[in-house]
């Protein structure tokens, strides 16, 4: 046995565009073990509700993360909606899971570039980001912002897309697909990416059931666990099927998220085909009183929102679970027995949001 | 870009912002915006870096790193808040662990407003930080007179 030696890591790192701190204890270039330490990023911000009405909240929700932002905004227009049994149109559900897609692409191409610059394959990066562009233009023709909207509102959503922009739309995804994959072709082809991530980071589905991993760290690990399948906004009348991997490996993980790039682009072509006119709003009345859960599928996983309302324009509580929360368990799991050098490719494969996990 | 005597490189760490600023700090850099045509890179060590961007807030628990990031820093150095966040503590300037904007702890040089600040606006606030970075390195020229 060697000699242990604790390596801080973190909260300011070059692989981490947000700060979370872990001692990793080291014998020789294993890691032992991994404690966590986070609070860096910590706002306070489910207190706001004591601050702020419920129908301001929708921005407060909507700035808990700014690369899941509409998805944020919508679980939490969900429930609010749900405790006043409010019922939305059925064009604003089509047109707020059109929105929750391409935010799961664009989620998911920046994480393929950061994967990609924590290896150390730097043009890669930079050709993900590139692409990502290209649906950044199309939310800021569509909503007028490109990382943070406030598109979503209780009741509905507060803009439209013409049936042109639509089309236009799904034009660029065809683009975008040609272009995807060729790019993707490389992190799953290329022998040195390869060499990389396969047969690193191991989780069996047991440890990944047990710990509570969720989104692309279960599915990778053959836990069939997608919320979209419960039907929410418009998902219900599209047709889709959860995307497993069973190898569990770093690998594995970033071959499911390829693969939800693609069923997104899909799942968005189905909604144009499908999209309702009508009405994309309806008018909101009284305040909320009772309480309600409700889970959504984003980019990492399940997330989980709580509301409680006393008849007041003020919540009595508002709780969040977000998915980087449910994940760090296994995160943890799988950094026992690494090499250092993993780390950092071990600590992006979970997808960390680290200011969703502190809020 | 005439005065700059050499490529700055910058510093990015994120105080206790929502990830909107964060991404779009690192969008500056990818081609689209392609900070890189004027020397700009973004480097993970302070030692190495000219330009100090803080996005986000600063709270309790992040005072002492970010006073640590600043001191390892080698002058002449530059500091810019990026966001709105980082300019006053924007929508979370109510929250309980939300001490308030960067200036409280670090004299701030360049302020970029918006939620979130756009790419543009982002560049356009370190290249005004880079005219204040050299104004800084005269002034230290002039006093130890070389």
């Amino acid at each position: 046995m060697g000699n242990r030696t604790i390596v801080p890591f973190g909260p300011q790192h070059p692989v981490l565009p947000e700060p979370i701190h872990l001692d990793l204890v080291l014998e020789d270039e294993r890691v032992v073990e991994a404690i966590p330490r986070i609070g860096y990023i910590h706002r306070g911000l489910e207190k706001l509700v004591e601050k702020k009405d419920f129908q301001q909240y929708t921005f407060v929700a909507e700035r808990i993360c700014g690369i899941c932002s509409f998805m944020h905004g919508m679980g939490y227009c969900m429930t609010i909606e749900s405790i006043m049994q409010i019922e939305i149109p059925e064009r604003a559900k089509f047109l707020r899971t059109i929105w929750a897609e391409l935010s799961r692409m664009h989620s998911h191409i920046l994480w393929l570039g950061l994967l990609a610059d924590a290896f150390g394959f730097e043009s890669l990066f930079m050709q993900s980001w590139k692409i990502r562009e290209q649906i950044l233009d199309i939310f800021e023709e569509t909503t007028g912002g490109r990382v943070i909207f406030s598109v979503c509102d209780i009741g509905g959503v507060r803009k439209d897309i013409s049936a042109e922009t639509l089309q236009k739309i799904v034009g660029i995804l065809e683009q975008v697909d040609k272009e995807l994959k060729e790019l993707t072709e490389v992190f799953l082809k290329d022998t040195s990416v390869k060499s990389r991530t396969k047969g690193v980071g191991v989780l069996s589905k047991q440890a990944a059931f047990d710990l509570g991993a969720v989104g692309p760290m279960a599915k990778a690990s053959g836990v069939e666990l997608d919320m979209r399948t419960q039907g929410y906004a418009a998902y219900g009348k599209l047709k889709f099927a959860p995307i497993i991997d069973t190898k569990g490996d770093c690998y594995a993980r970033t071959k499911v998220r390829i693969k939800e790039i693609f069923q997104s682009i899909d799942l968005i072509k189905q909604c144009v085909e499908l999209i309702p006119e009508g009405e994309i709003k309806v008018k909101v009345t009284g305040n909320p009183s009772g309480e309600y859960f409700t889970q959504i599928e984003q980019p990492r996983g399940e997330v989980v929102y709580y509301a409680k309302g006393n008849g007041s324009k003020f919540l009595d509580r508002m709780r969040v679970r977000t998915p980087t929360f449910a994940n760090v368990p296994a995160l943890l799991e799988t950094l026992k027995g690494c090499s250092l050098a993993d780390v950092p490719i071990l600590i992006l494969t979970i997808d960390p949001c680290i200011s969703c996990t502190e809020r | 870009m005439k005065f700059v005597k050499k490529s700055p490189w910058i510093l990015h760490y994120d105080g206790s912002s929502c990830n909107g600023c964060d991404i779009e700090v690192l969008a500056c850099l990818t081609p689209l915006y392609d900070v890189e045509r004027f020397g700009i890179i973004n480097t993970g060590n302070p030692k190495h870096a000219d330009i100090l961007l803080i996005t986000g807030s600063v709270n309790e628990q992040n005072i002492p790193v970010v006073k640590q990031l600043y001191e390892q820093m080698a002058e002449p150095k530059v500091v810019a808040a990026i966001g709105i966040c980082a300019t006053s503590g924007g929508i979370f300037a109510e929250c309980y662990n939300v001490v308030g904007g960067v200036d409280k702890v670090l004299p701030v040089d360049v302020y970029v407003p918006g939620c979130a600040a756009r790419p543009e606006a982002i560049i356009d606030g370190v290249v005004k930080a880079l005219a204040i970075l050299e104004e800084k390195s005269k002034d230290a020229r002039k006093k130890t007179g070389k």
